[in-house]
């Protein structure tokens, strides 16, 4: 019962913010918005890992900003059309996450983070000694080309709609993963890992598709950045972004649905409006992780979800943990 | 005239890498140790190491610039300041994070990190300052073979001193047995009446000072600059990864090794010297996850 008044509650949230980001363009400034849509795919994408694997990566950038520089290369050198350009860049998101997921998910807990960042830094001097990344330039003039060949991006208008409606598929994918016997699984591992792999589930293999979907999406959304603004570059792969798309999660809130993006939100104005301040950008940014570690676990969202319904929350997470009874085979890679 | 080869490679350029790789190694071992010792006991894995190794450098070069206090006073009272700093941390905020996940505490050193090296980066710029070697240790040798500067020579042996010493302090001291045996089971230690929490601040002051010693030991070598800890402190995690966390003597070896390795790697294949470490670390992990000295846990 107050299941089914929550879940109508959630549509008409959404419903509501749909009709905001439609809206959207026309009172605030378009590219502070498409900035926030790359960023939340990428932090959803992470916080698939982080909140529903317990998988802490921290060297996220690595597929952002690699699929960023496909993404580049291809329209840009080869002339393909935006969608085949994104396409590719996920494409190289998911390989990568295929080689690195299948070396760092050997440890886990805190090794798990130190490998992925030591591994995203090994991708980092690729990049940055590779000619076709054109090392500390980065690839710029990138085309956005025609949608479909018939929809020109270069009209802000059409480009803010290809983002909005490219990050509200990601999101809902990434919805639909959360909530598939699929996600379940990956709870139950995050829970209890031996007591999942007793229960025959494939604990490795499944972290690794999780992993693989993840970085497939942070491609997607490194792209899509490439292509909004023109530009592919170092600073997107370099271990300081890594750290923002950790923050972007963990101030919004971890393991909720909407947390990442709120956090995106608000890391990107943090960029925005404090770029002219120099340092001040990180040193905030340390004190807001310093401020959520010790103050709100939860971030925002996690809050106030907390703050709405302070028991129902505590039971709708024991009762995810227990994992259903579903083939494994069916899910298999 | 003739030069000395070897494979090709004049025999001083192959001994001059080497001996930057030894030096290279001498900053992975300090602070790979330091994080293998605070791991050990807090388990939190000190992502603020190469900010605090940072911060050595520049209280060594703040004491010589605003008080004219030198290089040797700086080499014991930098560590102590800096670890003096790590404890009120570890007093104030790592210690309601025991309790949680280990992930926590790698978030907050994060986010500490940011925070110091912005607050330098702000103050004192990105361009590094000059920090002059004392003048008993300038100059070189010639060895015949190559050219050896006495203060890359001290570095070395500093940094292997201090690196012995710690682990004798860990193995052969009481204090060490204590801080041995509360690693292993901090409850039953405590039970004893030794006082565990205060073993805990103590491990984590410890650990910070020989990261804030081997900042000191940079100073003159690199630029005193607030981005300095920040790449190294990447590649001593891979160290720490490769050589597993489990045993003292194990990360100083591991760290020596790697150093010199990366240092071989300038020699005959330049490119990879800056990834090869990485790679090392991801074939370590293909054949033995738990690292080459680490126990499986």
């Amino acid at each position: 019962m107050t299941n089914r008044a929550s879940a109508n509650g959630t549509t008409a949230l959404y419903a509501l913010l749909l009709v905001a980001a439609l809206a959207a363009p026309f009172f605030l400034y378009p590219n502070f918005l498409m900035r926030a849509y790359c960023f939340a795919l990428f932090a959803c994408a992470f916080n698939l890992l982080l909140g529903y694997v317990g998988l802490l990566s921290f060297g996220h950038a690595a597929f952002f900003g690699f699929a960023a520089y496909v993404t580049g290369h291809s329209a840009k050198i080869w002339g393909l059309g935006p969608e085949l350009s994104v396409i590719l860049g996920a494409l190289a998101g998911a390989v990568l996450g295929l080689v690195i997921g299948g070396i760092a998910i050997r440890r886990q807990g805190i090794y798990f983070a130190m490998i992925t960042l030591a591994l995203a830094q090994m991708l980092y001097f690729f990049c940055l000694q590779a000619p076709f990344t054109h090392g500390e330039d980065g690839i710029q003039a990138i085309p956005r080309g025609y949608l479909l060949g018939m929809f020109d991006l270069n009209n802000g208008l059409t480009m803010y709609y290809f983002v909005l409606g490219v990050f509200v598929l990601g999101f809902l994918l990434i919805q639909r993963t959360i909530h598939s016997p699929f996600g379940q699984i990956l709870k139950a591992i995050r829970e209890n890992e031996p007591r999942a792999i007793s229960l025959g589930y494939n604990a490795d293999r499944y972290k690794l598709l999780a992993f693989v979907i993840s970085t497939t999406l942070s491609g997607v959304a490194g792209g899509l950045f490439a292509l909004t603004f023109q530009i592919a570059a170092l600073n997107n792969v370099h271990w300081h972004f890594s750290g923002e798309v950790v923050l972007m999660t963990l101030l919004g809130g971890m393991g909720t649905v909407l947390g990442p993006v709120v956090g995106a939100f608000l890391v990107a104005a943090i960029q925005q409006y404090l770029a002219a301040f120099g340092a001040w950008v990180s040193i905030f940014q340390g004190i807001i992780f310093v401020a959520c570690v010790l103050l709100f676990r939860r971030g925002i969202v996690g809050e106030i979800i907390a703050l709405l319904r302070p028991r129902g929350k505590a039971e709708a997470e024991t009762v995810s943990v227990t994992p259903q009874v579903h083939e494994p085979a069916r899910q298999g890679v | 005239m003739t030069v000395a080869t070897i494979f090709g490679v004049p025999m001083n350029a192959l001994f001059g890498q080497l001996m930057l790789g030894l030096i290279n190694g001498a900053f992975y071992a300090m602070l790979s140790l330091g994080l293998a010792l605070i791991f050990g006991m807090l388990n939190i894995i000190n992502f603020a190491h190469g900010a605090l190794y940072m911060m050595g450098a520049f209280v060594a070069y703040l004491l010589l610039e605003h008080a004219g206090i030198g290089y040797w006073p700086a080499l014991i009272l930098a560590p102590v300041v800096v670890g003096l700093f790590g404890m009120l941390i570890e007093r104030l905020a790592l210690k309601p994070l025991y309790k949680l996940d280990h992930l926590y505490g790698l978030l907050f050193t994060f986010g500490l990190a940011l925070i110091i090296e912005g607050l330098f980066r702000e103050f004192y710029g990105s361009s590094g300052q000059v920090y002059a070697p004392p003048p008993e240790l300038t100059g070189g040798y010639n060895l015949g073979f190559m050219y050896l500067p006495i203060y890359r020579g001290w570095v070395v042996v500093a940094s292997v001193i201090i690196c012995l010493g710690t682990w004798l302090l860990i193995e052969k001291t009481k204090l060490g047995s204590y801080l041995r045996a509360a690693t292993e089971n901090p409850a039953l230690v405590q039970a004893f009446g030794i006082n565990v929490p205060a073993m805990i601040t103590l491990t984590y002051g410890l650990g910070v000072a020989l990261a804030a010693f081997a900042g000191v030991l940079a100073a003159p070598i690199y630029s005193v600059n607030p981005l300095m800890g920040s790449n190294l402190i990447i590649v001593v995690f891979a160290v720490v990864v490769i050589g597993g966390m489990g045993s003292i003597l194990g990360s100083v070896v591991t760290g020596f090794m790697l150093g010199l390795l990366e240092g071989l790697t300038k020699v005959f294949y330049p490119e990879a010297s800056s990834t090869v470490i990485f790679v090392v670390m991801a074939i370590v992990l293909l054949i033995k996850p738990a690292g080459l000295f680490g126990r499986a846990s």
